[in-house]
């Protein structure tokens, strides 16, 4: 009698425990959003600061001594440009390698391919950085007429390097979620395996692989060491893709340290990490409805 | 000709399936390949530095020769403590929020939100830590401040792939066992915990990795360019204090340190990417062991 009064005692104490974590980690993780928010919130009385300003100039004078500007449109040029042309890259190479394992490989090689996606997927940002760096910088040189090699096209290969490990295990698990019956429906017709891609799989993956789209989309848009350190910190509108620019990330990176607490730089970088959030929770909202529409198919 | 034998328009058509399956396996060398120059080169140039002096000496002349046991060990000290502080927090809220949440609308929201919060880029985690706990909570830029933001930026994820694994469950082993008799915490402890024990795991050590990678949350919080400590010390730093990490260091050799030699960089890259597909690889063999016990 007393063991089961003692077991029903440490039960209560257990499912409290779980409660209260369930709730402060809920809290700590939506919390950041707010946090972030409040420290960007002072700007709104501030006489020096307008948020057209922040959105549609292209002037980001923050340590100015005579006319301080915080406009960010430069920076948001420079990070749409990086992420679209890394996509245009990692698009189509992910959707074709995610086609090649799940349709055109046998099992076992199939195994270890997904285990080397799964160690490209791995790889901490900053060395990428490295690499564009040393390795990227030095073969645009050499190829192209740029005199420097840092610059938005070194970025968006190395962007897109890293987001097509999403996109392909996550188109490869849209095509894996497509029943084996719709293929040998289109097999017993006399199709190829290529036609069976083309016609069956593709429109019946359509949403998961939207989904692969926008995640790998949302992981290089949220990108900072690498972009950091290979795109070359000019701020300006990008004109070619050899131009440096410079993304909203690398600047909250580079300006972050030397920015004194609670300055109106300061509350400007937080506004521009709450611009990020929004961007990224747009991203990932969407993708996660595509996915839940196509479960429901 | 035999009854069997492709006709004209079949052999088109296997012939086309053949190019369609040229092509694609192009495309996924063109990932893979990369991958390897990228690697190869980095192994190639590391050479020259690659000892185990490297590893347990520490850097002198200015970072500009000498190893890097601070940064390793700081590495180690920022990705044990918040794993310390984001696993087991992450895997009971996720147990909360799959076992004994209802499905309210509220329920539903926090949970978008928390899947949503795992795509949040790191700088805004390392805002976060910089506003709330360097400078909000008074904590400093220490290895307190560094592991928190860290476990805060783990945890979201963590509480994603534990409830993944604990969803993929059947609700069936749960009912099975509470026709038994057993409570809402024996099913879990009984039951569904050592169901979904492989992918738990997995989740955890993928963010381990993800830890000991990340530099943008800890430049701001708790890492430095340079801290001096007795080599070969296994304790060296006190929480208090700020601390030195292979990813920062790696940064800092290869931006901000003139005349640096080309292989201490390339090696201190190499380590970094050794250590997170060593992580990695315990993943894959701990999740691969325990699904074939399983079946």
């Amino acid at each position: 009698m007393k063991g089961r009064r003692w077991r029903k005692l440490r039960e209560t104490a257990i499912e409290s425990l779980i409660r209260v974590c369930g709730i402060s980690a809920t809290i700590f993780v939506v919390g950041i959003f707010l946090f972030v928010c409040r420290e960007a919130l002072p700007l709104w009385n501030n006489d020096g600061f307008h948020i057209t300003e922040f959105l549609f100039s292209e002037q980001w004078y923050p340590t100015s001594d005579i006319t301080k500007r915080y406009g960010v449109l430069a920076m948001i040029a420079g990070t749409f440009g990086v992420t679209l042309l890394a996509m245009v890259m990692a698009v189509p190479l992910g959707m074709g390698a995610a086609i090649y394992i799940s349709e055109f490989c046998a099992p076992r090689p199939r195994e270890i391919l997904k285990v080397l996606v799964e160690l490209l997927a791995a790889i901490p940002s900053v060395v990428w950085g490295f690499a564009g760096l040393t390795i990227i910088s030095r073969l645009i040189v050499r190829f192209t007429n740029a005199d420097v090699g840092v610059n938005l096209l070194n970025g968006a290969v190395l962007l897109a390097l890293m987001s097509v490990p999403i996109i392909v295990s996550l188109a490869e698990d849209a095509f894996k979620a497509v029943p084996d019956s719709y293929r040998e429906a289109a097999l017993a017709l006399g199709a190829t395996r290529w036609q069976v891609t083309w016609r069956v799989l593709l429109p019946a993956a359509r949403n998961g692989l939207i989904a692969a789209v926008l995640l790998g989309f949302g992981r290089a848009i949220g990108e900072t060491m690498a972009v950091l350190m290979a795109t070359g910190h000019a701020i300006n509108i990008p004109g070619s893709v050899l131009d440096p620019v410079r993304t909203l990330t690398a600047n909250i990176a580079a300006e972050l340290g030397e920015a004194p607490e609670r300055s109106t730089h300061y509350q400007v970088l937080f506004l521009t990490g709450v611009l990020l959030f929004l961007i990224t929770f747009l991203v990932n909202l969407s993708a996660g409805l595509m996915i839940r529409r196509e479960r429901r198919q | 000709m035999s009854r069997f034998a492709a006709t004209p328009l079949v052999q088109t058509k296997l012939r086309q399936q053949a190019a369609a399956g040229f092509v694609f396996l192009g495309m996924l060398a063109c990932i893979l390949l990369p991958l390897v120059a990228i690697l190869g080169d980095l192994l190639w140039k590391a050479a020259p530095s690659l000892s185990w002096d490297f590893l347990t000496s520490a850097p002198t002349h200015g970072m500009r020769e000498g190893g890097v046991w601070p940064a390793f060990i700081g590495t180690l000290y920022l990705v044990t403590l918040s794993l310390a502080v984001a696993a087991p927090i992450g895997v009971l809220a996720a147990v909360y929020l799959t076992e004994y949440a209802r499905d309210t609308w509220y329920n539903r929201a926090v949970n978008m939100a928390v899947l949503n919060l795992a795509g949040v880029p790191s700088i805004v985690h390392a805002l976060f830590g910089l506003g709330a706990f360097v400078y909000g909570a008074q904590f400093g830029f220490s290895i307190l401040s560094a592991s928190l933001t860290l476990a805060i930026m783990t945890m979201p994820v963590i509480i994603a792939s534990t409830r993944q694994a604990l969803l993929s469950v059947p609700h069936s082993f749960r009912e099975a066992c509470w026709n038994l008799g057993a409570s809402r915490w024996q099913t879990i402890q009984v039951i569904v915990l050592p169901n979904a024990i492989s992918g738990i795991l997995t989740g955890i050590i993928l963010q381990v990795s993800r830890a000991a990678g990340e530099t943008a949350p800890i430049m701001f919080t708790g890492a430095v360019f340079y801290k001096a400590i007795q080599p070969g010390t296994l304790f060296p730093y006190a929480l208090d204090e700020q601390c030195m990490a292979l990813s920062m260091h790696l940064y800092t050799l290869s931006t901000q340190t003139p005349g640096v030699a080309d292989s201490i960089p390339n090696a201190t890259a190499v380590l970094l990417v050794a250590l997170v597909f060593l992580v990695n690889s315990v993943a894959i063999g701990v999740r691969t062991m325990l699904r074939s016990r399983g079946r």
